[in-house]
């Protein structure tokens, strides 16, 4: 029961982290339709914003602390937020109008061209890097076998006030509905007086800044970084999504949770070789069972 | 008000508007009718800017307003009742409504409007929490209407209306559009496929086929004209 417990903590805090990252594939999904393949890159961009901004001597004069973390959080918020935006402003506006496969086409190579040119001497560099540490880890409770650490807690406690925040944001606020508006049908929404391109933009800013704060989550937890980092984690907050079903950001947020606990309990009760394949099998099989995903609608329009 | 002058607009090759020309002035009720197909739609769009101009000027109060984008033109008073209606199906009709109403900002005008609306089409009321995919055919083209009328249009486009809605209702959605245009002097242009109805709400039409006008004049000279009983009217 203990082991079980805390297989269960480790895996929704990991599930956290996806949580975070697979709300920018809906979210976007959600207002354009298409999945963006880099999103997962963004997420380790996030992380090497946060590693540079931890590097500074500023920041390490402060040490490890709130006050850091609070930076870095933003940095790696605002930057991630800020490239999503680029991203899509230089490599996917232009494509507004054509088919969908090819903007696809070109996420998948935003997402090469991110992770390629990360590699290079003089940007990244292909040797993984270690993270600093941002607050010291402690372990805040122990009950027998039962540990949880101060990471764990800085995991549910961003990753649940982003996601209230974001639900506040979406359901409450004039840029908010417009959002769902133009999600639900994007040219009645430029009917309505909304800037749909200004909104599309909000999407990948939101989007890709929540990538950002899942980036410091995952780094502090797993602190090797490498240009690469980003397309497992990418994958899996993608398959996270679609299991929840993919525009859905009630789902996407459950989906992640899912995923980061199955991981971890197959990693821990079957073997750890099989914690990836255990992720693809769900995606095979919701793909089968139920393609909508589990908060899924189908897509019914009366006319 | 609005003067339209040999608009041109494509899909890739294929001429949808050959060189059009129309004006609706103030106040006036306008209509377009013509078959499936003529490029009703399309000239409603390309004056909402939804579509690029190819050749030709689209001038509203004296501004040329072609290739403008969308939430421009909405901002200088032209809304649509879109063809298919395009309800925001997960948003509740009072949602629906305060969409129109996106661009404004003075509150207690948009709460007067909202009564305008429910007062035209009380079974708004009744809906109001309902969200907007859940509502009947009729129920949304009266919702369509209520939130292109939010936006305090100028100039209103009415885009199919009687489109697949039951034949009862066509009759109470005229009545109202005739009734709009009398109590709050907006100008409107109606495009229909049924001409029957377009013909008795509108004072000015047009004839539309396959791209080009081929007919105009008042509605009710146009309603006894027999090519156009012949093709739109069934005598």
């Amino acid at each position: 029961m203990e082991e079980f417990l805390q297989q269960l903590i480790n895996g929704l805090s990991l599930g956290a982290i996806y949580a975070l990252i697979a709300l920018g594939y809906t979210m976007i999904y959600g207002v354009l339709r298409f999945i963006n393949f880099a999103h997962g890159d963004v997420f380790m961009i996030g992380t090497y914003i946060g590693f540079y901004v931890l590097n500074t001597a500023f920041v390490q004069s402060l040490g490890p602390g709130a006050e850091t973390a609070v930076i870095v959080f933003l940095a790696a918020m605002v930057g991630c937020g800020l490239l999503g935006v680029i991203i899509e402003f230089l490599a996917y506006r232009p494509l507004r109008n054509r088919p969908k496969l090819t903007v696809l086409i070109t996420a998948i190579g935003v997402s090469f061209f991110l992770e390629y040119t990360g590699q290079l001497p003089f940007v990244f560099g292909a040797d993984p890097r270690t993270f600093p540490t941002v607050v010291e880890k402690t372990t805040v409770l122990q009950a027998g076998g039962l540990v949880i650490d101060s990471y764990q807690i800085i995991i549910f406690v961003v990753a649940i006030a982003l996601m209230l925040g974001l639900r506040l944001l979406i359901m409450k606020t004039r840029i908010g509905t417009a959002l769902r508006a133009s999600s639900m049908n994007l040219k009645a929404a430029s009917l309505m007086g909304i800037n749909t391109n200004a909104v599309i933009s909000f999407t990948f800013f939101v989007g890709s800044a929540l990538a950002g704060a899942g980036a410091i989550l995952y780094a502090m937890s797993y602190p090797k970084i490498n240009p690469l980092m980003g397309i497992l984690p990418g994958l899996k907050a993608f398959i996270a999504a679609v299991l929840g079903g993919i525009g859905n950001i009630l789902g996407a947020a459950v989906g992640g949770f899912i995923i980061g606990a199955a991981e971890t309990m197959t990693a821990g009760y079957i073997s750890p070789t099989l914690r990836d394949a255990i992720v693809f099998a769900i995606l095979i099989i919701i793909l089968i069972v139920k393609p909508s995903g589990l908060f899924g609608r189908g897509g019914t329009e009366k006319v | 008000m609005l003067h339209v002058e040999g608009l041109k607009v494509s899909y890739g090759a294929i001429a949808a508007l050959k060189g059009i020309s129309f004006h609706v002035p103030k106040g006036a009720v306008v209509t377009l009718i013509g078959a499936n197909g003529a490029g009703k739609t399309t000239t409603l769009q390309t004056i909402s800017g939804l579509h690029k101009v190819v050749e030709g000027t689209i001038k509203f109060d004296g501004q040329e307003i072609s290739n403008m984008p969308s939430h421009k033109i909405v901002s200088l008073g032209i809304s649509q009742s879109p063809e298919g209606r395009l309800i925001f199906p997960g948003l509740s009709v009072k949602e629906n409504l305060m969409m129109g109403a996106y661009l404004r900002k003075d509150k207690k005008e948009i709460r007067s409007d909202l009564d305008y609306c429910f007062s035209i089409f009380p079974r708004l009321r009744e809906r109001l929490m309902q969200a907007g995919g859940t509502l009947s055919g009729g129920e949304q083209q009266m919702l369509a209407i209520s939130r292109a009328l939010m936006a305090k249009p100028h100039l209103l486009l009415l885009d199919e209306p009687s489109l697949g809605i039951a034949p009862l209702l066509v009759q109470l959605i005229f009545e109202k559009i005739t009734e709009i245009n009398r109590d709050l002097g907006v100008t409107m242009l109606l495009v229909e496929q049924n001409a029957h109805m377009a013909l008795k709400v509108a004072s000015y039409a047009y004839v539309l086929e396959t791209g080009e006008i081929t007919l105009e004049g008042p509605a009710s000279e146009l309603a006894s004209n027999e090519d156009v009983q012949k093709a739109y009217l069934g005598m």
